[in-house]
């Protein structure tokens, strides 16, 4: 059993860049790559693929990353997790070892974890007496259960590390928790019981670190200006103990840095009560780290609190939630603001005198570049030109594709200066409702498994 | 007494949560950190984003990395996918809150 384990974060949510996981594998020490390919609905998307291609329904991302980095990977005896299994770990685990065949790489040991997708059992759950209701607003589940597109639950970092005990290399999971990617490995290598609250909830606190890659390296850096080589920013690396204490740090010679803000700003991200960070395997206390930097692009965080967690998995819903379609136009100056505001009163009239009518909640205008992400803080009255993005929602589709025709048309019949219109007409896309909900943990049963090239 | 920035001493992170945000901000030193506990009560907050936050407000305090994180219920247009937005995730919100004028 090791005392020390270096954990690299190359992929901070499904679309970051290739080079986050290429460079930690090929420019430093690293003992384990963890990869985060999920956001909130991604699952959804990931169900709509499988729908239309059984063999569909995982990150392709991570097969085109491992295609860069597999022979590296193999011959470092570097291990790697990643949920990339989206809907369909099995899907992954098999293109896996294709890609392992191909690259001529034999006993490659790949793991699954599987049990986190629950679409098929909740009208069984819901019959059964579990209620799911929105943990935001209370509404009962029945209002979206003939809508649903994905519903999967948050397991935590034992199941990652029950395979890494099967032997796996390369583990496979659908919907882990960020964190349990970094807490995987730490409870495979040290040891940790379930009962190790304190040291679970520092592993929780390295994962929350970590978990959007380069964003404790320097990226979205209030003091962007003291950030070096945004060109080559090195993304993180987790020297995790066995105490729990642990150093965040990146590859020497790489760009961008980690001090005590950078790590701070992330432990802020995305956070609520930071007394109660609830998880599946631990309450963590993020107020008891104690965070320090103990060298050039070495901080060190220490002292983590913990307690035991509910008896109860988040669960994670996506429903059809009706369409929307956003179309944007140039406004060229001078008077650029009050000919957008023409024009979008234009576009709304026009679709009226069509009889094709959307209510105030269902409509979006913003004047970009006039005031928008800082609305009522910094705004300013007589830009050169402003971006007009018109927006609609409604549950009809004929209706939003009606609003995606009427706004090219501003170019020749509306006010001068009206220009950019090279996207085309916009056209109704889903709209994907997020039901976020509580299940006992007695409902859902995870299992690995680990198959060879 | 001048009128400063919070964006002079504090630094700032937001995201998304649910159908609203959060803007968590921390300074440097303990003097600071008590001005920001003083000066920026929930009232203020809300003043500051009323063009962008409809909903609650909660204000909470991290004194070992000297932050507050405050969770901005409805402020993203309905949030996720479900927002038609610029800033659906409410990426800009800290450095929203850092323009923030006080007295020192």
């Amino acid at each position: 059993m090791r005392d020390k384990i270096n954990i690299g974060y190359g992929q901070g949510f499904w679309g970051d860049s290739i080079l986050g996981p290429v460079r930690l594998v090929n420019e430093g020490p690293l003992d384990y790559l963890a990869l985060d390919y999920l956001a909130e609905v991604t699952m959804s998307i990931m169900q709509k693929l499988k729908g239309r291609n059984p063999e569909a329904g995982y990150a392709t991302d991570f097969v085109q990353m491992l295609d860069r980095t597999l022979p590296a990977i193999h011959e470092k005896g570097i291990k790697v997790i990643a949920n990339a299994g989206g809907v369909n770990a099995d899907g992954c685990l098999k293109a896996v070892l294709d890609l392992a065949r191909k690259k001529g790489i034999k006993g490659l040991k790949v793991g699954v974890i599987e049990g986190d997708d629950i679409l098929s059992r909740i009208p069984e759950l819901a019959n059964g007496g579990h209620a799911m209701a929105n943990m935001d607003d209370g509404r009962p589940l029945s209002e979206i259960q003939d809508k649903l597109l994905s519903a999967n639950a948050y397991i935590g970092a034992f199941s990652v590390a029950e395979c890494l005990a099967a032997g796996a290399q390369i583990v496979i999971a659908g919907r882990v928790t960020d964190p349990a990617l970094v807490g995987g490995p730490m409870i495979h290598e040290f040891g940790w019981s379930p009962e190790d609250y304190d040291k679970l909830a520092a592993s929780t606190v390295a994962g929350h670190i970590a978990e959007c890659g380069a964003q404790c390296t320097g990226g979205n850096y209030t003091n962007w200006r003291d950030v070096k080589d945004f060109v080559r920013i090195g993304y993180p690396v987790i020297e995790g103990q066995s105490d729990g204490t642990f150093v965040v740090t990146k590859h020497e010679g790489t760009g961008g840095m980690v001090t005590r803000n950078t790590v701070v700003s992330q432990l802020l991200y995305e956070m609520g009560d930071p007394n109660r960070y609830l998880g599946p395997d631990c309450a963590a206390d993020f107020t008891s780290a104690k965070v320090e930097e103990i060298g050039t692009d070495r901080v060190r965080v220490s002292g983590v609190k913990g307690a035991a967690p509910t008896d109860t998995y988040k669960v994670s819903l996506s429903y059809q939630n009706g369409y929307k379609a956003v179309g944007q136009l140039t406004v060229a100056g001078p008077d650029a603001i009050e000919k957008a505001k023409l024009c979008a009163d234009i576009v709304w009239g026009r679709l009226a005198f069509d009889g094709c009518e959307f209510t105030d909640d269902e409509k979006m205008v913003e004047f970009v570049g006039a005031g928008v992400t800082h609305a009522g803080i910094l705004e300013t009255t007589e830009p050169p030109e402003v971006v007009m993005r018109l927006g609609v929602k409604s549950d009809n589709k004929a209706k939003v594709n009606r609003f995606g025709s009427e706004v090219v048309p501003l170019v020749t019949s509306g006010p001068p200066g009206v220009t950019g219109f090279a996207g085309g007409r916009p056209k109704a896309t889903d709209i994907v409702g997020y039901w976020p909900a509580l299940l006992d943990k007695s409902q859902v049963q995870t299992r690995v498994r680990v198959e060879e090239s | 007494m001048a009128k400063v920035k919070l964006s002079e001493f504090a630094m700032a992170r937001s995201g998304d949560k649910g159908d609203g945000s959060n803007v968590g901000i921390f300074v440097t030193n303990e003097a600071d950190y008590e001005f920001l506990k003083r000066e920026l009560t929930v009232e203020r907050v809300r003043k500051h984003f009323e063009k962008i936050c409809f909903g609650e407000i909660t204000r909470f305090e991290a004194p070992n990395i000297l932050a507050l994180n405050f969770l901005l219920r409805d402020s993203l247009g309905g949030g996720g996918s479900e927002s038609l937005k610029t800033d659906a995730q409410g990426k800009t919100h800290g450095l929203g809150l850092l323009e923030m004028e006080v007295d020192r």
